[in-house]
């Protein structure tokens, strides 16, 4: 299993902290993407790929080509605000 | 926007005293002080920022200030930012303290601490740290107002510092 893990105000948005997603089929975060708006609904699609969307694999900032296997963790969040 | 200052030497072979702590709890600035010019030799000056919740923001009343992180990650890049400051200028010692958590206005929320020999490095290090600190590191605020809560979108002015010091690539 892929865990997926969300922040913010994206977290909100799709009234999720974190969820599981199986990993069958999934090479890469667009696969990810691509699984959660199957079993989630097109709302998802909209907000995941939305243009501030950043993403991490294994908290590592990456980009949607990125690799996923089995047991990582990928989080999606919105632009950073800390300091 | 001021031009960012070059990066300098760093000198070399020095063990460098690094502490990074994200947490719930204060920190006593006068206290961190203390431990950064403690934990090395050769210390010219101490670079310090401490950054402030605000009462207003945007014309609005702030009661309140909720900083979101990612457990681990975020930890991960402000060591990652403080190793590229001892890289690219002479550190001693450096201390990173973030706050997270339901904030007030006036807390302080962040202290960025640098130990030099030399008062130029510590004030570029410090400077460099923050402006990475804002516009990479994992961190969410959510602010309550009297028009109700709202999630702070990343400032320009905070992309441009982080840009401005990659001319010194």
């Amino acid at each position: 299993m892929i865990k997926v893990v969300f922040f913010a105000n994206l977290r909100e948005q799709l009234d999720t902290e974190s969820l599981r997603v199986d990993s069958a089929g999934v090479s890469d975060v667009r696969g990810v993407i691509g699984k959660l708006s199957e079993q989630q609904g097109e709302y998802w699609l909209e907000l995941l790929t939305g243009d501030n969307i950043l993403v991490a694999v294994n908290q590592e900032m990456v980009n949607h080509e990125a690799m996923v296997d089995d047991e990582d963790e990928v989080a999606f969040f919105p632009p950073v605000t800390g300091g | 926007m001021k031009m960012k200052s070059p990066f300098s030497h760093r000198s070399q072979g020095a063990e460098v005293a690094i502490r990074i702590s994200v947490r719930e709890d204060h920190f006593d600035s006068g206290e961190e002080i203390k431990l950064l010019h403690e934990s090395c030799n050769d210390v010219g000056g101490i670079s310090v920022f401490v950054g402030v919740v605000r009462d207003i923001n945007d014309d609005d009343a702030v009661s309140g200030l909720y900083l979101e992180h990612y457990p681990g990650m975020t930890e991960k890049q402000i060591r990652s930012i403080v190793d590229e400051a001892v890289e690219n200028w002479d550190v001693r010692a450096a201390t990173v303290i973030h706050r997270v958590g339901q904030l007030h206005p006036g807390d302080e929320i962040v202290f960025v601490g640098v130990a030099s020999s030399h008062r130029s490095d510590a004030f570029d290090a410090c400077e460099y740290i923050i402006d990475f600190l804002k516009t990479r590191a994992t961190f969410w605020k959510k602010e309550t107002t009297s028009r109700g809560d709202r999630w702070l979108t990343t400032r320009d002015s905070d992309i441009l510092a982080a840009d401005a010091w990659k001319d010194q690539y």
